[in-house]
C-alpha cells in the first residue's frame, strides 16, 4: 500500500529497518544521536537502537571514517554520516585509498561493506563550502558505488540496497529535498543498482537528469510539451553502476540528448554520460549532446549570483528546443 | 583611581566599545534573519565578545587572524566596519567579499583577517602558514588562530602544532571553549585535557576566563610581546559561552542544555555587564556615559543595516570573476581564452 512520506522519513525508515534486520549495522557521525543530525533526518534512531549503535562522534571526519573502514573489514556494516557533501574532501584518503581499494588489493579476501551517507545541492545560500555536489569525484574512483536518489521512494530503496551491499557505497541526498513528499510503499522493497527509471516517455529528445536535476528535467519536459515537443525523462538512480543500456535505448529512439546534473560541468557526470552516448549511439544522433552542469565557479553566497549557477527548467527546455529545431547550438 | 588605570582609560573604553559593537552587530544580524531579510543561516557570537576583543586588542592591524563559522566577532574586533559587514551578510556587492562569501566566509584583508571558515578546523593550517611567512619574511607580525572546542577533534590541529613547535612559529592557538560543539557538550567529544594536548608538543599553554576581557587582554598582550621576540607558539583555552543557539535556527535547545544554565551565564558572567560595572566602580565612566556609547553604536548599526538593505546586489557578470587570480572571467578562460575576457 502506498502512502506519502518525506525524503527524510524515507531515509530514517531505511536505516531503522536495516538496523532491525541486521545487528551489525551501526551508524556513526556528528550529532547523529540525540540531535538526529542538523537536518533532523535521523531523529528517533538512538532511542530505538541505543548509543552503542548510533554513535555520536567528535568532529573528526578522517578519524571516524577510518574507524568505519576498519570496522567494516572486521564484521560490521557501518553507515557513516558526512553532514555536508563538502566534507568528503576531509575523508578522501580513507574513502578512496583505503575503502575503495581494499577488496582489490587483498585479491578479494577482504570486504569493506560500508555506506557513506552525504548530500549535495546548492541554492540554500550556504556559500562555497556547504553547497557542492561532489559525486563525480567519488564516481571516478574504481571500487566505489555511487547512488543518487531523487525521490523519497528512491531514497529508501537505494539506501537499503547500499546497506546490504558488500562494497563501499556513497549515497548523495539532495539536501533541498528532505521535506519533499512522495509515495513510498508500506511493504519492504529494494531498488537494484544500475537500473534507470524512465519517468516520462517521449520521441523528440531524452532528458537525462540526476538527483536534484530529475525534477528540473520533468519541469523542462512540461515546458517542452507546451512547444509541441515530447521529451523522454530518465533518472539513472546510480552513476556507478550506470544503466547504459537504458540510456542508449532511449537516445536511439529520440536521437537527441540533454544531460543535466548538479555537479560542476567541467570533467563531470554530464561529460561521462555524453561521452558514452556519443561512443555508442553516434549514428543515431541528430544533434550534438548538450551537457548542463553547475557553473564552473565555486558556489557564490549572494542569491543574485548563486541562482545563476544551477541549471533551471527554462534553461534545460531552451537547450532541448534548440537541438530539436536543428538550430546550431555551438559556434562552428 | 590608580595611575595605571587613568593612563589606560582610553583603552578600557575602547575594549568596552568593541564588545558592544559585536553584540549590537549580532542582535541586528539575528533580527535580519528573523525578518527573512538575510539569506541562509548565521552563527551568533553573543556571549563570547570578551574573547575576540581581549585578543584582538593586543594585535596590530598587520597581525593575522583566522576565524571560524562563528566569525563576526573576530572580524569586528580586528577592525571591520558595520556597513561592509552587513552588506556581505546580505550578499551585496559592497560587502567585504563582494557578496561571494557571506557570513561564513567573511574576511577583511586590510585588517589582517584572513577569513572565517565553514570547515571546522579548516583554518588551523592557514594561521600556522601565516606565522611561517611572518617568520621567513621577518615581519615581526604574529598570527592568532581562533577555533572552537569542537575543532580540537580535527587531526589537522595536531599536525600543525607539531610543526609550529618544531619551527618556533609566532602563532597563538586560541580555543574558544563555549561548552558545546553544535548540540553536544564538550565533555562528550573531548577526552582528557585540551591544555595537556598542546603541552604534549612542548607548547606553553594557558587557561583563562573568556568572560573577563581584561584577563584575556593582559594574557594575550604578554604572549604577543614574547612572540615578537622569537618565542612561541602558545596555546590559550578560553572558557566562554554562546548565548544563542548553534545557529540562528537552533531555537529549541532544551534537549542539550538547560534554560537555567543559559540564564546563569547571562546573569552572572556577562562580559559586557561585568566590565561596564568595573568601569563605573573605577570611575572610568559613568553609567550615563556607557549608555551613550551603547546608543551611539545602536544608531550606527541601524544606519548600516538600512544601508545594506538598500545596497545593490553584484552584477550577474561577477559570477565568474575571482575564480582565478589574474583572470577576469573564468568561463571563457577554462575553455582556452587566455585573456578570460
Ligand atoms: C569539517 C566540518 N565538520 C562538521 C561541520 C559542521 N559543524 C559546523 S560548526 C560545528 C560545531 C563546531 O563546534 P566548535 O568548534 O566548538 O565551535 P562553536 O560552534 O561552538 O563556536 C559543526 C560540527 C563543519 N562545518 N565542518
Ligand atoms: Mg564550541
Amino acid at each position: 500500500m502506498d502512502r506519502e512520506i518525506t525524503h527524510s522519513q524515507a531515509v530514517n525508515e531505511a536505516i531503522a529497518e536495516e538496523m532491525r534486520r541486521d545487528s551489525t549495522v551501526i551508524l556513526l557521525g556528528e550529532d547523529v544521536a540525540e540531535a538526529g543530525t542538523p537536518f533532523k533526518v535521523l531523529s528517533g534512531l538512538v532511542e530505538e537502537f541505543g548509543t552503542e549503535r548510533v554513535i555520536d562522534t567528535p568532529i573528526a571526519e578522517p578519524g571516524f571514517m577510518g574507524i568505519a573502514v576498519g570496522a567494516a573489514m572486521t564484521g560490521m556494516r557501518p553507515i557513516v554520516d558526512i553532514m555536508f557533501g563538502d566534507f568528503l574532501f576531509l575523508i578522501m584518503d580513507q574513502l578512496c585509498n583505503q575503502a575503495a581499494k581494499t577488496h582489490y588489493m587483498s585479491g578479494g579476501k577482504l570486504n569493506v561493506p560500508l555506506v557513506v551517507r552525504t548530500n549535495l545541492g546548492a541554492t540554500r545560500r550556504s556559500a562555497a563550502q556547504h553547497s557542492q555536489s561532489l559525486h563525480a569525484l567519488v564516481a571516478h574512483i574504481p571500487g566505489l558505488k555511487v547512488a543518487l536518489p531523487a525521490t523519497p521512494y528512491e531514497a529508501k530503496g537505494l539506501l537499503k540496497t547500499a546497506i546490504r551491499d558488500d562494497n563501499p557505497v556513497v549515497i548523495f541526498e539532495d539536501k533541498l529535498s528532505y521535506q519533499m513528499k512522495g509515495n513510498v510503499p508500506e511493504e519492504e522493497y529494494l531498488i537494484e543498482f544500475g537500473q534507470a527509471n524512465l519517468l516520462r516517455e517521449g520521441n523528440d529528445v531524452t532528458l537525462i537528469g540526476t538527483s536534484s536535476m530529475v525534477q528540473t528535467c520533468v519541469a523542462a519536459s512540461d515546458l517542452l510539451a507546451e512547444e509541441g515537443m515530447s521529451a523522454e525523462v530518465m533518472d539513472p538512480r546510480t552513476i556507478v553502476p550506470l544503466d547504459e543500456r537504458a540510456i542508449l535505448e532511449s537516445v536511439r529512439k529520440t536521437s537527441r540528448a540533454v544531460v543535466v546534473d548538479e555537479g560542476h560541468q567541467n570533467y563531470g557526470i554530464t561529460a561521462e554520460i555524453a561521452a558514452r552516448i556519443s561512443e555508442k549511439a553516434f549514428y543515431h544522433l541528430d544533434a550534438p549532446i548538450i551537457r548542463l552542469g553547475a557553473m564552473d565557479v565555486p558556489v557564490p553566497f549572494s542569491p543574485a549570483l548563486e541562482d545563476l549557477t544551477v541549471p533551471t527548467p527554462e534553461l534545460v527546455a531552451e537547450k532541448a528546443l534548440s537541438i530539436c529545431r536543428g538550430e546550431l547550438v555551438h559556434d562552428a | 583611581m590608580t595611575k595605571s588605570v587613568r593612563k589606560n582609560t582610553e583603552q578600557y573604553l575602547h575594549l568596552y566599545k568593541q564588545m558592544v559593537r559585536i553584540r549590537t552587530f549580532e542582535e541586528n544580524a539575528n533580527q535580519l534573519y528573523l525578518n527573512a531579510k538575510m539569506p541562509g543561516l548565521t552563527h551568533m557570537y553573543i556571549g563570547q565578545e570578551a574573547v575576540a576583543v581581549g585578543i584582538c586588542e593586543a594585535l596590530d592591524s598587520t597581525d593575522r587572524i583566522t576565524s571560524t563559522h562563528r566569525g563576526h566577532g573576530h572580524c569586528l574586533a580586528k577592525g571591520a566596519e558595520f556597513k561592509q559587514m552587513f552588506c556581505e551578510l546580505l550578499g551585496k556587492a559592497e560587502g567585504y567579499c563582494r557578496g561571494k562569501g557571506g557570513s561564513m566566509h567573511i574576511a577583511d584583508q586590510d585588517n589582517g583577517n584572513l577569513g572565517a571558515n565553514a570547515i571546522v578546523g579548516g583554518s588551523m593550517g592557514i594561521a600556522t602558514g601565516a606565522a611561517l611567512s611572518a617568520k621567513l619574511l621577518g615581519t615581526k607580525t604574529v598570527a592568532v588562530c581562533f577555533f572552537g572546542d569542537g575543532a580540537t577533534a580535527q587531526g589537522l590541529w595536531y599536525e600543525v602544532m607539531n610543526m609550529a613547535a618544531l619551527w618556533q612559529l609566532p602563532v597563538i592557538y586560541a580555543c574558544e571553549n563555549n561548552g558545546y560543539s553544535e548540540y553536544t557538550p564538550t565533555s562528550e567529544i573531548a577526552a582528557g585535557s585540551l591544555k595537556a594536548r598542546a603541552e604534549a608538543f612542548g607548547i606553553e599553554s594557558h587557561k583563562v576566563d573568556g568572560q573577563d576581557v581584561l584577563a584575556v587582554h593582559a594574557l594575550t598582550q604578554g604572549l604577543v610581546n614574547r612572540l615578537r621576540n622569537g618565542e612561541g607558539p602558545f596555546f590559550i583555552e578560553l572558557e566562554t559561552y554562546r548565548y544563542h543557539g548553534h545557529h540562528v535556527g537552533d531555537i529549541n535547545r532544551s534537549y542539550y542544555r538547560t534554560k537555567d544554565e543559559e540564564t546563569a551565564w547571562q546573569k552572572d558572567r556577562d562580559p559586557i555587564t561585568n566590565f561596564g560595572r568595573w568601569l563605573e566602580e573605577q570611575d572610568i565612566a559613568s553609567s550615563e556615559e556607557l549608555s551613550e556609547i551603547i546608543s551611539g553604536i545602536h544608531a550606527e548599526a541601524e544606519e548600516a543595516v538600512q544601508y545594506a538593505i538598500d545596497a545593490p546586489y553584484p552584477n550577474h557578470d561577477e559570477v565568474d570573476t575571482h575564480v582565478f587570480a589574474g583572470v577576469k572571467h573564468a568561463l571563457p578562460y577554462i575553455s582556452g581564452d587566455s585573456n578570460g575576457s
